[in-house]
């Protein structure tokens, strides 16, 4: 679990404006954000509320059913489960993210293709969360990607056209040979 | 350039997918109107209490709050929350529905004040500074004790807890009885479900003074039907408010109803002239929205010694939760009592549902909604039937299947089926799983101590709804027609305007299909507007997998209409007749002189410059349509499931799922499948692992997602699909209904394949390891 942290300025204090916030400062999607946010603000509730990026979902607030699910330093977190002051100093990646320049990303891509999502409210997390099996293991079996993503509860595909997804996504990213 | 416009029966990729793979989905709860305050609800730990008083002062007090209303506060304001199913002949009794509770709470969670504040925590700190008294009264959650004499009654208006009375029966039921050789009978007991779209329920209301225009963006599967509603609750004019349902995340049937809350944040919305918000959080939707299933049912089959089924009896309670939901009458019997002959040539049967108050959440339409708890019970009884007979289960379904050349096939049960082929999806998905030599494998297996299962599970289904003439015969408050306007623009694109609101059965691609087939357009250049009360038709929205048969031939028609309209405007361009005009490839051409062409691009600029139309026809190429269809559809299907089960711990695994479905002419096959898996899954959660469970007191103790056991990847099969072709006869594409088969099949395939592995006759849903383990620890 040992990750590492980078720090995004280290000379930087805990400032605490007035009201109790603290001033924090997350590189997300490669963009670096200095807010003032309250101790008891969520991960996931920064992320939506305070600078609107809405593809992150809420959908139980237990930790159980990782939608809100992002990358944190490259591992999959449910920001849910959070809050925005840990994030303090760390890169996040979320679903916006993904895509460069008007491209879908090649895990994008292969969720499209194999129907891995019907009504989307899921998908962000489900997309992440697989994202994190691809970037250490680029051929894992069914069983591998099932685990990898029973952290993130779909309603609507069975998962079978998830896994499917990602399997591809899987190929897709795989460094080509000769 | 060429194109291909062959369209309709591709898996064309979803338009909707970038969208939602880039985060820019646009949900409900994603919305923040600037000067946005938001609503949270006082809701009550108890089950079932009197309310003494209710002290607001301090949550007042709270810097930030803005208001806080009691039931007191609404009276003349937002009246009580209307049932929209009022079945016939049952002596239905409607007890007032409060917005908030008045008096008394009937169950937990049920709201009693709202909170306004600046901030959601604020309006959660506040929640906690409302004070309520309450002088508990007694609890009753299961119907069998709710209906006993001398139960505590919930509602002054029904005594004896019982909301209706309906009975449905067809043939000679005592006959059919009085003449079999065996009659098998058992109780089922069909659990209470939390449908958990995984987007939880929300709503944002704005009023504009200017105007005085109320709008509503809400998590709803039918747009309209709020708005319908919202105008008789808050007494406020229907043209005066526009619902918007954006994106919406799952459904399940949770999403039809029109709930209390929902009329409230309008009210504050209106009273305090700034945007209000409510977003429920998961524990909230577990007690607030509604529920699904819940019924106990008593049944009995009438059969001959050669297996022939002469007649089948059902006694049903139903739960029905503490006050009556938008659809909830409706559900337990018109969508449940016609389907329980299913897919056999039945004579006689009779259904007879109490509709039973408790002191539980409201219970509603859950996908399959009436159909999964029909199916279930046939075929789990059919199979007990076998069992008793020691006949094949193949065997008997084959001998009492209705023929597939008796379609139109009118039921005893007083239905008309469409069209059909039983026999044809159960030799298939026998065929397809290998059906001799697994039951081959079983009878050794069963030699050396192996126990392994292989369950049937053969399905009819009816959907489509519907024809408003019947539908609202059954006290159904709303024309099941479809609606649709088709729309060329000046440059040939195209838009589609649909009464339907698809919230992931991935209708905006389907739709822009059938548009693309009929008018020769791309796909890409149509695109289909939904779920805006603003800008589309008055439209019935997307449940009871009624939006493609239903909505989708309606835009058939309108299509077919546009193309009437263009090749009128071909014709007088080409200087032709238009019976010498024909449609290729987007196209009229002349036939025998393919240079004489139009292209539906070009027609679409000159029906909008309009200097040169046919006499007599208006400008612009639009049709709007208006479709009633003259039945419902009957998808239907054989589904089999192979387990195995470890006797040591009674741990069931599946190793196959077949489904093999027939929902008539397929327009995307990847989608249809799609909603096969999701439908199968849903179902088999049911037979395998989610149940609502209440304690004594009429807490919900599955009310998180740590209690309440939603599959996941792991536990959710492979699910090998195949279909069969048999168009329905009566609807402008020959398609039927894909979005409940899945969960209408599944449960009692998994069933009756345990009980296959183990040698039993039942064991109720969910099979839990320790189930299976008591019954194996008795044999």
């Amino acid at each position: 679990m040992a990750t590492k942290r980078k720090k995004a300025s280290p000379k930087r204090k805990s400032v605490r404006p007035e009201n109790g916030s603290h001033m924090i400062t997350v590189a997300v999607n490669g963009r670096k954000f200095t807010r003032a946010v309250e101790p008891r603000v969520l991960l996931v509730d920064f992320i939506r509320d305070d600078l609107r990026l809405t593809g992150t979902h809420v959908g139980c607030d237990t930790s159980h059913c990782g939608a809100c699910t992002v990358l944190l330093d490259g591992r999959a977190v449910k920001s849910c489960t959070m809050l925005a002051v840990q994030a303090d100093g760390r890169e996040i990646t979320t679903i916006e993210g993904l895509s460069e320049h008007g491209r879908l990303h090649p895990i994008q891509e292969a969720f499209k293709a194999h129907h891995g999502l019907q009504c989307g409210f899921c998908t962000p997390g489900v997309v992440l969360a697989a994202l994190e099996l691809l970037r250490v293991e680029n051929a894992p079996s069914e069983d591998r990607i099932r685990t990898a993503i029973s952290g993130n509860i779909c309603r609507c595909t069975g998962y079978q056209g998830i896994v499917d997804s990602v399997a591809a996504a899987g190929e897709m990213m795989r460094p080509r040979k000769g | 350039m060429a194109q291909t416009t062959k369209v309709f029966g591709e898996s064309v990729l979803r338009k909707e997918d970038d969208r939602f793979l880039t985060g820019r989905g646009n949900f409900v709860a994603d919305m923040l109107p600037p000067g946005t305050v938001f609503a949270k609800f006082v809701r009550s730990p108890y089950a079932h209490a009197r309310i003494g008083s209710i002290n607001t002062a301090k949550a007042r007090r709270l810097p930030g709050v803005l208001d806080v209303l009691t039931a007191q506060d609404l009276k003349d304001q937002v009246g009580d929350i209307i049932t929209a199913w009022a079945i016939p002949n049952a002596n239905l009794k409607t007890p007032a529905y409060p917005p908030l509770a008045r008096e008394v709470v009937r169950y937990a969670g049920e709201a009693v004040a709202v909170v306004v504040a600046e901030s959601p925590f604020i309006a959660e700190n506040a929640l906690d500074l409302v004070e309520v008294e309450y002088d508990s009264l007694p609890v009753v959650t299961d119907v069998e004790t709710a209906t006993k004499k001398g139960g505590a009654p919930i509602h002054g208006d029904a005594p004896d807890n019982v909301a209706f009375k309906w009975t449905l029966a067809g043939g000679d039921v005592d006959k059919a009885f009085k003449e079999a050789d065996v009659v098998v009978s058992q109780r089922f007991v069909n659990q209470r479900l939390q449908p958990t779209a995984m987007e939880p329920r929300a709503a944002i209301a704005q009023f504009e003074p200017g105007t005085r225009e109320l709008t509503l963006h809400v998590t709803s599967q039918n747009p309209f039907v709020h708005r319908l509603v919202l105008s008789i609750v808050l007494k406020y004019p229907e043209h005066l408010i526009h619902v918007i349902a954006p994106d919406v995340g799952g459904g399940f049937g949770s999403k039809i109803p029109v709930y209390p809350w929902e009329a409230i944040v309008c009210h504050l919305a209106m009273r305090l002239g700034r945007p209000v918000k409510w977003v429920e959080d998961r524990m909230e939707n577990y007690v607030a929205t509604t529920h699904g299933r819940d019924h106990v049912q008593y049944v009995d089959l009438a059969a001959k010694k050669d297996g022939t089924i002469l007649g089948i009896r059902a006694r049903v309670l139903a739960n029905l939760g503490a006050y009556l939901s938008t659809a909830a009458p409706g559900i337990p019997t018109i969508l449940f009592g016609f389907m329980v002959g299913g897919c056999y040539a039945i004579q006689a049967g009779r259904v007879e549902v109490t509709g039973v108050f408790t002191n539980t959440t409201p219970v509603d339409a859950y996908r399959g909604a009436g159909r999964p708890e029909a199916l279930f019970l046939l075929e789990r009884i059919v199979d007990i039937l076998a069992r008793k007979l020691k006949k094949d289960p193949a065997d008997i379904r084959r001998k009492n299947f209705i023929p597939a050349d008796k379609f139109p096939y009118a039921t005893a049960m007083g239905l008309t089926y469409d069209s059909g082929n039983y026999a044809g999806t159960l030799e298939k998905a026998l065929d397809k799983v290998g059906y001799e030599k697994l039951r081959k494998e079983q009878a050794e297996g069963r030699r050396k101590g192996k126990l392994m299962g292989i369950g049937l599970s053969t399905y009819v289904e009816i959907c489509g709804l519907g024809p408003s003439a019947v539908v609202t015969s059954t006290g159904f408050a709303g024309g099941l027609w479809g609606a649709s306007t088709v729309r060329l623009h000046p440059t040939g694109k195209a838009t589609v305007y649909t009464g339907g609101h698809p919230h992931g059965q991935g209708e905006e691609t389907t739709f822009a299909q059938i548009v693309g087939e009929e008018l020769g357009l791309p796909v890409v250049d149509v695109d289909v507007v939904h779920g805006d009360t603003k800008l589309t038709p008055y439209g019935q929205g997307t449940y009871g997998s009624r939006t493609t048969a239903v909505e989708g031939g309606s835009i058939a028609l309108s299509a077919r209409k546009v193309k009437d309209k263009a090749r009128k405007i071909a014709a007088h361009l080409l200087e032709a007749r238009e019976e010498d005009l024909e449609f290729t490839d987007g196209k009229f051409v002349v036939k025998g002189s393919p240079k004489a062409a139009k292209t539906i691009q070009e027609i679409a600029w000159a029906a909008y410059m309009a200097g040169n139309m046919p006499k007599g026809v208006e400008p612009v190429l639009d049709a709007t349509t208006f479709y009633d269809p003259t039945n419902f559809v009957f998808p239907f299907g054989c589904h089999i499931c192979v387990v195995d089960v470890d006797r040591e711990t009674g741990q069931v695994k599946i190793r196959r799922y077949v489904a093999v479905d027939d929902v008539g002419n397929q327009i995307n096959p990847m989608i249809v499948e799609g909603q096969v898996h999701g439908g199968v899954l849903q179902g088999l959660a049911q037979a395998m692992l989610e149940q609502s469970v209440y304690d004594e007191n009429g807490n919900l103790l599955t009310n998180s997602l740590i209690e309440y056991l939603v599959p996941t990847a792991l536990e959710a099969p492979r699910i090998e699909t195949d279909s069969t072709v048999t168009p329905s006869p009566h609807n402008p594409l020959g398609v039927k209904g894909v979005g409940e088969t899945g969960t209408i099949a599944s449960s009692q395939a998994y069933v009756n394949a345990v009980c296959d592995a183990v040698g039993v006759d039942h064991i109720d849903m969910p099979i839990t390891p320790e189930k299976v383990w008591r019954v194996l620890q008795k044999k």
